[in-house]
């Protein structure tokens, strides 16, 4: 079945959006009108500058509405969320004691250069997130936070030696592709040290998806708004099954 | 706008402050870091790297003995300078050779060597000097604006394209600019050379990119007829290094926490306090405006929760200021807006633990940081919970005002994305300029009672941590659930008792009684 979607402004299949942008151009009319040609040029039709000011010596601001032929099909989407399992805290804990019988050993760190814990934090601080408590809460988690600016080596090292089950690797600095160097040195470290199957590895932060984690080679992706109950499940179902399907754990 | 707030309690605060760091500065008195004392070369004129890319300052202090350490750098370059006649720049690099050893200089009596290091010392001082009249001098004639001054960062990573940012963002209407620096600055035991064009998350603090933004940023203010200052991080490992490069450079405020390299980037606590004494020195010495750190409470742990150790935070690091002789117009004390924007009345805690700073410290050149924590990457509902973090600033008289940023939890911000910002700021205060003074908190109401509430638990929280001292009471995790012990962290290596005969020229002019006297 085949679902083709455009964007919505008023009617159906008007493919209308919004783009805001900087040119390296001193405001006039004339500046207007390269926005404007710039936004056909990128295959839009109906292109309205609604707003273009100068914002500095050279650089100018705009506002444009446009229309987009293109459309997808939605229904050939493939993005698995991996927040699909809803449990409370007492029932993943139940879970976990009833299906694995010992506690899950969980080490997170932001990797790295990367000093933005507020993410790791979240998800792993005993008070959580929304009202959502961190794994440390957890009676069935065992939890080391390892903090910021942690080099992928010593968290690899960290993992092997404490038999980490499952590693959450988080990175909110993405200037110049640095967090995904970080993140796939690490699964190479991991894999390396022939450890990598024994491991739930996660990877998470404001631009991670779990589309780009599976693409990394990573079990699962957490991104924005993300609460600690979500990863936890996460963790007890995958390495539930590991434990049922004879897969690898420690 | 008024608040009813226990004067006696302030009052009391301020004492438990001072008891709480007294037995702190006995340490600092008695110890000295690889990080002072590469300072104390930086200041005497070396600067510059190895073939290896070593800072020379770091060099020299590295290749001396555990025993001419412990005396401070001083006496051994002082040797140096009274047996070779040379200049210290000139000296340094005839050692190159050596390894930068200074043990071979053991012949001049210490008089000689105090005499061969005095009128370098007295060109240090004198440069430092000069660039706080130079800017005095450009304030009076090029006067900024009226605080809440509107403060941007630029982070590229590529100094030349921060130099065009922030001449663009002053144009927008920004009074202070900061070139953020790259993610693993502060934990490096050394300061990079020259103008840099990569970092990640920002632009590495060198002193030639200290002096490319100062000399675009000074073309800038005499086109606008305002004054634009500029702002670094003097902290991490090398906190009086970049005080010191600052100073030489005309920065105008620098970042400078007495606690937060300890709590956020696991540095050494011994470390720490040892270096933001010394490099507070400097920046009293050389006018320049501090910011404290304490917003990271409220990004790491729950804002609410967290207002008081802000407060008490506030008083340890006003206290630790004093005794490094800044003066209270120099002192930044920071706070941030960060209670979640989803909760009923939370502009109203905002404006209680604003206006409660405010009043508690009226000198104070308070430091207002923006929303981060609940920013997601909407975009419009971020561009108007930064409207009312605006409103809250210039209602509340703040000092520096940090904009909030639409995209902030997306990238480091566009060029566009500071135009906004600005827009926003520059909206919000003109349109509320005068507001504060026409509205008074209703007494015993929400804002009211929310100060005092924050007041009684900071007091409580400081006799906590006087019973405790410091040191143990950041081990307990008192500061936003962080907890570091006195021995571990990064740099404890590079801290190191005086010896007798222990000298820092520096230090001896800058003691805040010898630093008055040089006025």
């Amino acid at each position: 079945m085949t679902r083709l979607v455009r964007p919505y402004g008023d009617t159906q299949n008007d493919g209308k959006v919004q783009l805001s942008f900087t040119l390296p151009l001193q405001w006039s009319e004339a500046a207007d009108e390269a926005a404007r040609q710039l936004v056909a040029k990128m295959g839009f039709a109906d292109v309205q500058v609604a707003d273009g000011r100068p914002i500095a010596d050279g650089f100018s601001f705009f506002v444009v509405y446009a229309a987009t032929p293109q459309s997808v099909d939605a229904d050939a989407i493939e993005a698995p969320s991996a927040s699909s399992h809803a449990m409370s805290l007492e029932e993943i804990d139940a879970f976990v004691h009833e299906r694995i019988g010992r506690k899950i050993r969980v080490a997170g760190a932001c990797i790295g250069t990367d000093a933005h814990t507020v993410g790791i934090d979240a998800i792993l601080n005993m008070k959580g997130y929304k009202g959502d408590y961190g794994l440390e809460r957890y009676r069935e988690f065992e939890t080391f936070n390892l903090g910021s600016q942690v080099a992928v080596e010593e968290l690899a090292a960290y993992a092997k030696e404490r038999r980490i089950d499952a590693l959450l690797a988080s990175q909110a600095v993405t200037q110049k592709g640095s967090d995904i160097k970080n993140f796939t040195a690490l699964g190479e470290l991991l894999e390396a040290e022939g450890v990598r199957d024994n491991i739930v590895l996660i990877c998470g932060g404001p631009r991670v998806t779990n589309l780009l984690a599976s693409e990394l080679g990573y079990d699962a992706g957490f991104g924005r708004g993300t609460l600690p109950s979500q990863v936890a499940a996460y963790i007890a179902i995958t390495l539930a099954s590991r434990f049922r399907s004879g897969g690898a754990h420690w | 706008m008024r608040l009813n707030v226990d004067a006696a309690s302030v009052v009391r605060c301020r004492e438990l402050a001072a008891a709480i760091v007294a037995p702190v500065q006995a340490f600092i008195a008695q110890h000295s870091t690889v990080s002072v004392e590469r300072t104390v070369l930086r200041l005497l004129g070396v600067d510059g790297i190895t073939p290896q890319e070593i800072p020379l300052p770091n060099a020299v202090v590295d290749a001396l003995s555990p025993q001419d350490r412990a005396r401070g750098v001083a006496p051994a370059f002082g040797r140096a300078l009274a047996e070779t006649g040379l200049e210290p720049q000139a000296l340094v690099e005839s050692l190159a050779a050596e390894g930068y050893d200074l043990s071979r200089f053991a012949n001049a009596p210490e008089a000689a060597a105090r005499g061969a290091l005095e009128p370098y010392v007295r060109r240090g001082l004198d440069s430092i000097v000069a660039q706080r009249e130079e800017r005095d001098a450009r304030l009076a004639r090029l006067p900024q604006l009226p605080p809440p001054l509107l403060y941007v960062i630029v982070a590229s990573g590529n100094i030349y394209e921060d130099r065009t940012a922030a001449v663009a963002a002053a144009q927008a209407g920004a009074q202070v600019i900061a070139v953020i620096r790259s993610t693993g600055q502060s934990l490096l035991d050394f300061v990079p050379y020259g103008p840099t064009t990569e970092g990640f998350g920002g632009t590495y603090a060198t002193q030639a990119n200290f002096a490319i933004v100062r000399a675009a940023l000074d073309d800038a203010s005499e086109r606008l007829g305002r004054y634009v200052m500029l702002t670094n991080y003097a902290s991490g490992l090398c906190m009086p290094e970049i005080a010191a490069m600052a100073a030489l450079e005309r920065l105008d405020m620098l970042l400078n926490d007495s606690m937060y390299g300890i709590l956020f980037r696991d540095i050494n606590m011994k470390r720490t306090f040892v270096d933001q004494h010394f490099s507070r020195m400097l920046n009293a010495y050389s006018g320049i405006i501090i910011n404290t750190g304490e917003d990271n409470y409220l990004t790491t742990a729950d804002a609410v929760d967290q207002a008081p150790a802000v407060l008490a935070s506030q008083f340890i690091n006003e206290e630790f200021a004093h005794r490094a002789g800044l003066p209270d117009d120099q002192i930044g004390l920071g706070d941030a807006y960060e209670i979640d924007p989803d909760q009923q009345d939370s502009l109203l805690f905002q404006i209680a633990q604003a206006q409660l700073a405010r009043e508690i410290f009226p000198q104070a050149a308070l430091k207002y940081m923006p929303p981060t924590k609940h920013m997601t990457g909407d975009i419009f509902k971020g561009h108007l919970v930064d409207a009312l973090f605006n409103l809250t600033s210039v209602v509340t008289g703040q000092t520096i005002h940090l904009c909030g940023m639409p995209t902030e939890a997306i990238h480091t911000p566009f060029l566009g994305d500071r135009a906004l910002s600005l827009e926003n700021a520059r909206y919000v205060m003109n349109a509320a300029r005068h507001l504060g003074d026409e509205i008074a908190p209703r007494p015993g109401g929400t804002i009211e009672r929310r100060a005092q509430t924050v007041l009684a638990s900071c007091e409580s929280l400081l006799e906590r941590v006087a019973s405790l001292g410091l040191m143990h009471a950041i081990e307990e995790a008192v500061f936003a659930d962080v907890s570091r012990a006195p021995e571990s962290g990064r740099g404890l290596d590079g801290v190191f008792a005086r010896a007798p005969g222990y000298w820092n020229p520096f230090a001896d002019a800058l003691t805040p009684a010898q630093a008055e006297s040089r006025r």
